[in-house]
């Protein structure tokens, strides 16, 4: 993959750096690194983040430091859609714990898995501040809330079908 | 029905958008203060009105302003926390994606009473829509000219924008939200010095909740001394609630500081009762962190009084028999739950959340999450309840921020009022494995001090 901003995204990136007073654009990290995902395949290549130094003019570790803190940037190449499913305790009450099984069942992936044909990944995750609407998981910037297995047979269908 | 202070609006159609918002009274409290107030007598009519921070810690508003150092010529900053990711805890959510421009007029007000031209929302990552939501507020606010250069000729200037994090609790805790606005990995600094001397870019910082921000709105229309006339004692104003777990009714919901802990949880109003006709077995009623307590400490306190919604009822009899208001966030377990199982849950969350900057918190918690793993499926010894007991303790107050004592807890409130259920486990390891954990016999409460 081509690792460079297209002119629209490099204004975008621009525009984001001025939010911060002068000398401090290493502050656009964090947002420039999610707009990076967003571009180049759902995932941080070394690649990607080398880039995104330049950009910022600050040293490739700086990008790596940060980029293997927080939990939503992908290392690794992960599936077109990606399972996120809450199983910390609220989430859990309400049968959070089915919920993954099902999806085991249904895509034959664990938890950290990919499907063969690179469509579905599926994660546990934390909390994700949506405890009063559970069970739930978020898919790319979505939740899906109140989740049951007719709702996952639908999302999986749903998502197949959008991938056509 | 209670006061409502922060939601009175949010059912309102089209409340989201500007037009609507202003027509219903919006950006008055901008007006009142940029055309009549000094940014002293802002902050005045906060520390009148008795307003705790609506985070978790509950220090007063106000006093935190005072502290907030001037010296000549170097820029000072408000940033507001929506990193909202205590286990739990959706209040501030519901807040900023049903009626956003409140947040953005309590956040004009409070960065004209500190001197903050530019003031940052740091909000969670996962909140990805929500983000898309303030900019349009923020937009629009600007095209209508209450953010900008000399806003309504008062000579002030203010910009605010929004900061998106990337999936990390920690960077909740307010140093390290620091940090990562500076685009760092989200590590808690050593205080002092505190922010309000030294905190973003090392210049003067509050740090405040999105609720504590929202609140000052109807602080300054009523005037700090009508808003302290609600709620009982030290616990001013309303709160906002959000209520999970195993209820008829989950969802945020405000009170006004005068109701009961029953009337939250059973009347129709708020969260009606436990679902699917079951009991009541046990709660924890201010976020993951705080301790949970059994149904009989819930509803009454040790000394047999009500308990109730306020900070100082839900913290009576320390913890000991008490817990804390926390951030809101409400969890309510039924008869057939298990709490070795919740609190394992809860310890993972904290281990997959330390950073590891010391030692207690980097160590101690994955022993936490396995040691009640090994409980929870049947595989533990009764001295893995000491050594439980033993780890949580030694975590507390030994650690750079209070993300250890968050871990700590909620282990020790589990094994001192559910200790019978932790020895069940250890002596039905058979039953645990088929998640058969016989709670029938652990239904009523049971309260047993270590
Ligand atoms: C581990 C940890 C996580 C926290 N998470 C949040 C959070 O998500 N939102 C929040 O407002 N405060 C959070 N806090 C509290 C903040 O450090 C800080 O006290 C608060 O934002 C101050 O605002 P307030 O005075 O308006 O409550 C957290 C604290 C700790 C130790
Ligand atoms: S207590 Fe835990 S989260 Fe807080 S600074 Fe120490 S290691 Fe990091
Ligand atoms: S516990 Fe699942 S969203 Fe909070």
């Amino acid at each position: 993959m081509n690792v460079e901003f297209s002119k629209e995204k490099l204004a975008e990136v621009k525009q984001i750096i001025e939010r911060y007073p002068e000398g401090k654009q290493k502050s656009a990290l964090l947002p420039v690194l999610h707009l990076a995902q967003h571009e180049f395949g759902g995932w941080l290549s070394e690649e990607t983040m080398n880039y995104v130094a330049s950009l910022l003019n600050i040293t490739d570790i700086e990008v790596y430091e940060v980029a293997t803190f927080y939990s939503m940037f992908n290392l690794k190449p992960v599936g077109k859609y990606l399972f996120e499913v809450c199983q910390t305790g609220p989430c859990m009450l309400n049968g959070s714990d089915d919920i993954i099984n099902y999806v085991h069942e249904k895509l034959g992936i664990k938890p950290g898995e990919t499907t063969e044909d690179g469509m579905f990944t599926l994660k546990t995750v934390e909390c994700l501040g949506a405890c009063g609407y559970a069970p739930m998981m978020q898919l790319g910037e979505n939740y899906k809330e109140h989740l049951t297995k007719e709702k996952i047979d639908k999302i999986i269908s749903e998502s197949r079908a959008n991938a056509k | 029905m209670g006061r409502k202070l922060l939601l009175d609006k949010a059912h309102i159609e089209n409340i989201r958008l500007y037009d609507v918002y202003r027509r219903e009274g919006g950006y008055r409290s901008v007006e009142k203060a940029l055309k009549s107030m000094s940014p002293d007598g802002v902050t005045d009519e906060v520390k009148k009105s008795g307003l705790r921070g609506r985070g978790g810690a509950g220090f007063p508003t106000g006093m935190k302003w005072s502290f907030l150092a001037k010296p000549e010529g170097v820029p000072r900053y408000l940033v507001v926390n929506a990193d909202e990711s205590e286990p739990g805890t959706f209040k501030d959510r519901y807040l900023m994606e049903f009626i956003p421009h409140l947040l953005i007029e309590g956040m004009i007000v409070s960065s004209y009473a500190l001197g903050s031209n530019r003031s940052y929302i740091y909000i969670r990552g996962e909140y990805a829509w929500i983000v898309n939501i303030l900019e349009q507020a923020i937009a629009e606010a600007k095209n209508n000219g209450w953010l900008g250069k000399n806003i309504l000729g008062s000579g002030f200037d203010c910009e605010i924008y929004v900061q998106r994090g990337a999936g990390a609790y920690i960077c909740g805790e307010e140093t390290a939200l620091l940090e990562s606005l500076e685009g760092k990995r989200g590590n808690p600094r050593i205080k002092p010095p505190f922010p309000a001397v030294k905190g973003l870019w090392g210049c003067p910082t509050v740090v405040n909740n999105v609720e504590s921000i929202a609140a000052v709105v109807p602080i300054i229309n009523e005037g700090g001394e009508e808003y302290a006339k609600i709620g009982i004692g030290k616990s001013t104003g309303t709160k906002l609630i959000s209520a999970c777990g195993n209820i008829n009714k989950p969802g945020v919901y405000e009170i006004d500081m005068t109701i009961s802990v029953e009337e939250f949880l059973y009347s129709d109003e708020y969260c009606g009762g436990i679902a699917n006709g079951k009991k009541l077995k046990a709660c924890i009623p201010g976020g993951s962190s705080v301790p949970i307590l059994p149904a009989n400490l819930l509803l009454k306190t040790a000394k047999g009084e009500t308990r109730m919604m306020t900070y100082e009822s839900l913290a009576d009899g320390g913890f000991a028999t008490g817990s804390m208001m926390g951030s809101g966030g409400f969890i309510v377990l039924d008869e057939t739950q298990c709490v070795v199982r919740h609190t394992y849950t809860l310890a993972r969350f904290y281990r997959h959340e330390s950073c590891g900057q010391c030692t207690p918190c980097r160590e101690g918690t994955p022993w936490l999450e396995n040691l009640l793993y090994k409980l929870e499926y049947g595989k533990g010894k009764m001295s893995d309840i000491d050594l439980l007991w033993n780890v949580q303790k030694n975590i507390e107050g030994n650690t750079i921020c209070p993300l250890g004592d968050a871990a700590a807890w909620p282990v020790a409130a589990a094994i001192r009022h559910f200790r019978d259920e932790f020895e069940w486990h250890v002596n039905n390891p058979e039953e645990c494995l088929k998640k058969n954990y016989g709670l029938a016999g652990y239904a009523d409460p049971i309260n047993v001090p270590v």
